[in-house]
C-alpha cells in the first residue's frame, strides 16, 4: 500500500528566497504527523504545496501514490483540508455549508442528507444545523470546518495551524476529535503547528527550520535527544557567567532568549552547586525534565518564538 | 486502497491537472450560493437596483427637456437613457458580485473550493452564472417598465431583450471575475471601477449618443464592446416598429447581438484562464 504522503526533494523559491529547501518526508497511512516550526520556517509553503494550491519549483509530492502536480484531481478527491482561515461561508447556515461542500464533491440526494446528519452528530452540532455560521463561537466554527472537510470521507486530513485562535478547552476538544477520527476511520492526519502541546499528541513530529526538515521522530525520542535534564539560569551578565560556569563545571551554558540553558544528567545537583558557587550573580535557577520545546531548542539552537521573529524580519 | 486511486487516474487520463470539463453539480451549488447570499444581504438587493433607478429618475427628469439627440425630434432623455439604465443595472450587479469575490478570496471560502476536485472552468461558470441571474432578474424588472416610458415593446422584443441582458450580464460578470481574481483588496478594485468599468458604461452610448461626440471619443465608443450591447437593447425596444432617427444610425441589430455574444465568449475564456493561473 502506498504511503499517505511522500515528499521527495521538494524545493520552493519565491524569487531569490528559498522557502522550502530540498525536503523529503514520508507519512505512513494511519499516522498523525505534525510539522512543527516557527512562522517563516516554510511549513505554510509546504502546506500549500501538499494541498495542491502551489506548484513547487522542484521535487515531487505524492498523496496515496498520486502526484499532486499531474494528478491533482485524484489527489483532491482523496484528502480533506482545514485551512487556517475559515473556509465556511458565514452567511450560510451550518447545514447549507455542508450541503454546498458535498455538491462540490458530487455527493447528492439521500446520500448527501445522511452524510450531513452523520457529520453534524459527530461534531455535536445537530441542534445548530439551521443557524448561520457567523452566529457560532470560534470553537464551534472550527468544528464546522472539520465536519466539512470530512464529509466526502477523505483518507487524509490536512490541517494548517488548527488550534490557532481557539481557547484551551476548545483546543483539547478539537484534538479529541482528531484522535477519534484516526481510531474509528483510520484517517491519516498531517497538521502544521507551532504549539508544543499539540505536537506532543502526535505520533511523529517533523521539526522545520529555515525551509529544512531538521529532524523527524516521535515526541518521546525528540525529548530523549536532549542530554539529561534542563537547567535554566537567569542572570544579569549572561556571557560572563556562562564563561565562568564552563570553567568551573565543564558544562556548556548556552544563552537562549535572555537566560543560560544547560543540558545535563542529574541536573538537580547542579542547581545547588550553581547557587553555592555564584550567589551574587545568579538571579534564579529552574530545573526540569526536557519538554518538546527543550528538544526544539536543542536541535535548532533557539526558541520557537524567537526564531519566528528572526525569520519574519 | 491504492486500486481506487489508480482507477481514478486511469479514468481521467493523463491531463487531470487541466481538469476535465465542467462539473454541473459544482456549477449549480456555486450558482445557488451567489443567489442565497444576495437575498440575505439587503443592502446589495437595494443597492444594485435602487441606484440605477435613482440615476434614471433624476438625470431623466433633469435633462429631459434640455437634451435632444442629433436628428431626434421628440423623444426626451427619460426615453433615451432607458436602455442605458438597464446596462447600468447589469454593470452594477457585476461590480457588487466582483467585490464579493474579492472578499471571498480574502476570507478562506474560495481556498476550500479550489482544493475540491472541481475544474477551474466550473468555478468560473458557477460564479458568473450566479451573477448573471441576479443581473438579469433586476434588468427584467426595468424592462417591464418600458411600455410606461412609451416604448412599443413587443413580446418578441421582450424575449430578445432577455437574451441580450443574459449575454451582456454574463460578459460583465466574467469581466468582473478577471479583475477580482487579480485583486488582493477591495481598495484596488475601486480604482479599476472608476477608471475602467464606469467609463466603459459612459462611453457605450448609454449616456449620450456617439453622433454628438468628438471624433476620438467616437472611435473609443466604436471599439467599446458594451456599445453594441446597448445598441442592441435600444433596437430591441423598437423591435417590429419603425425606429426613430437617433436609433437608425446605431449599428445593425444582428451585428450588435453577434458582437455581444462574442464579448461574452471572450470574457468567459479570459476568466477561466485567469482562475486557472491563480493559486488562490
Amino acid at each position: 500500500m502506498a504511503a499517505a504522503v511522500e515528499v521527495e526533494h521538494l524545493t520552493h523559491r519565491f524569487g531569490d528566497r528559498v522557502a522550502v529547501d530540498d525536503l523529503s518526508l514520508t507519512v505512513a497511512s494511519g499516522e498523525i504527523f505534525a510539522l512543527l516550526g516557527p512562522n517563516g520556517s516554510g511549513k505554510t509553503t509546504m502546506f500549500r504545496v501538499l494541498s495542491t494550491l502551489l506548484e513547487p519549483s522542484g521535487g515531487r509530492v505524492r498523496i496515496f501514490g498520486a502526484d499532486t502536480a499531474s494528478e491533482a484531481e485524484a489527489v483532491r478527491r482523496s484528502f480533506g483540508v482545514v485551512f487556517q482561515r475559515p473556509s465556511v461561508d458565514p452567511k450560510l447556515t451550518v447545514l447549507e455549508n455542508l450541503r454546498h461542500h458535498g455538491r462540490l464533491y458530487r455527493v447528492s440526494g439521500a446520500e448527501l442528507s445522511s452524510r450531513c446528519d452523520e457529520m453534524l452528530g459527530r461534531v455535536g452540532l445537530t441542534d445548530r444545523a439551521g443557524d448561520s455560521v457567523e452566529t457560532l463561537s470560534g470553537g464551534l466554527q472550527r468544528r464546522v470546518e472539520l465536519a466539512k472537510a470530512l464529509l466526502h470521507r477523505p483518507r487524509l486530513l490536512l490541517l494548517d495551524e488548527p488550534s490557532t485562535g481557539l481557547d484551551p478547552g476548545a483546543r483539547r476538544e478539537f484534538n479529541r476529535h482528531l484522535a477519534d477520527l484516526r481510531e474509528r476511520d483510520g484517517v491519516t492526519i498531517l497538521l502544521t503547528t507551532h504549539y508544543m502541546e499539540e505536537a506532543e499528541r502526535c505520533d511523529r513530529v517533523g521539526i522545520m527550520d529555515s525551509g529544512k526538515l531538521v529532524r523527524v521522530d516521535t515526541p518521546a525520542a525528540l525529548k530523549a535527544s536532549v542530554g539529561g535534564d534542563v537547567v535554566v539560569v537567569q542572570a544579569l551578565d549572561l556571557s560572563d557567567l556562562g564563561n565562568r560556569i564552563r570553567d568551573r563545571f565543564g558544562v556548556e551554558a548556552a544563552p537562549v532568549d535572555g537566560a543560560l540553558r544547560i543540558e545535563r544528567e542529574r541536573g538537580h545537583e547542579l542547581v545547588q552547586q550553581l547557587v553555592d558557587a555564584f550567589p551574587d550573580d545568579v538571579q534564579s535557577v529552574t530545573f526540569g525534565k526536557p519538554t518538546l520545546e527543550d528538544a526544539f531548542i536543542h536541535i535548532t539552537g533557539r526558541r520557537l518564538w524567537e526564531g519566528g521573529e528572526e525569520e519574519a524580519a | 486502497m491504492s486500486e481506487a486511486g489508480s482507477g481514478d487516474v486511469a479514468l481521467h487520463g493523463v491531463s487531470v491537472r487541466a481538469a476535465s470539463g465542467i462539473q454541473w453539480s459544482a456549477v449549480a451549488t456555486l450558482w445557488w450560493r451567489e443567489i442565497i447570499r444576495f437575498v440575505r444581504q439587503r443592502s446589495r438587493v437595494t443597492g444594485a437596483f435602487a441606484q440605477p433607478l435613482v440615476f434614471w429618475l433624476l438625470l431623466g427628469a433633469g435633462l429631459n427637456d434640455s437634451f435632444r439627440a442629433p436628428g431626434a425630434a421628440e423623444s426626451g432623455y427619460v426615453a433615451y437613457f432607458f436602455p442605458g439604465v438597464i446596462a447600468m443595472v447589469l454593470l452594477f450587479t457585476a461590480i457588487f458580485a466582483t467585490i464579493a469575490i474579492v472578499e471571498d478570496r480574502q476570507g478562506g471560502f474560495l481556498q476550500g473550493v479550489l482544493v475540491a476536485p472541481v475544474s477551474r472552468m466550473s468555478i468560473v461558470l458557477g460564479q458568473s452564472l450566479g451573477c448573471t441571474t441576479l443581473a438579469v432578474g433586476q434588468g427584467l424588472l426595468f424592462l417591464l417598465l418600458a411600455p410606461l416610458v412609451g416604448f412599443p415593446l413587443s413580446v418578441a422584443g421582450a424575449l430578445l431583450g432577455f437574451v441580450l441582458m443574459t449575454l451582456i450580464g454574463f460578459a460583465l460578470a466574467n469581466l468582473g471575475l478577471v479583475i477580482a481574481w487579480r485583486m488582493d483588496s477591495t481598495q484596488g478594485f475601486h480604482a479599476i471601477m472608476n477608471l475602467l468599468l464606469l467609463p466603459m458604461w459612459i462611453l457605450s452610448g448609454a449616456f449620450f449618443p456617439a453622433g454628438g461626440a468628438t471624433s476620438w471619443l467616437r472611435l473609443v465608443m466604436a471599439v467599446n464592446p458594451l456599445t453594441y450591447g446597448v445598441a442592441a437593447l435600444r433596437r430591441t425596444l423598437y423591435l417590429g416598429s419603425p425606429v426613430p432617427p437617433e436609433v437608425a444610425v446605431l449599428p445593425d441589430l444582428w451585428v450588435s447581438v453577434g458582437v455581444t455574444a462574442l464579448f461574452a465568449a471572450v470574457m468567459f475564456a479570459a476568466a477561466s484562464m485567469t482562475v486557472r493561473r491563480s493559486v488562490g
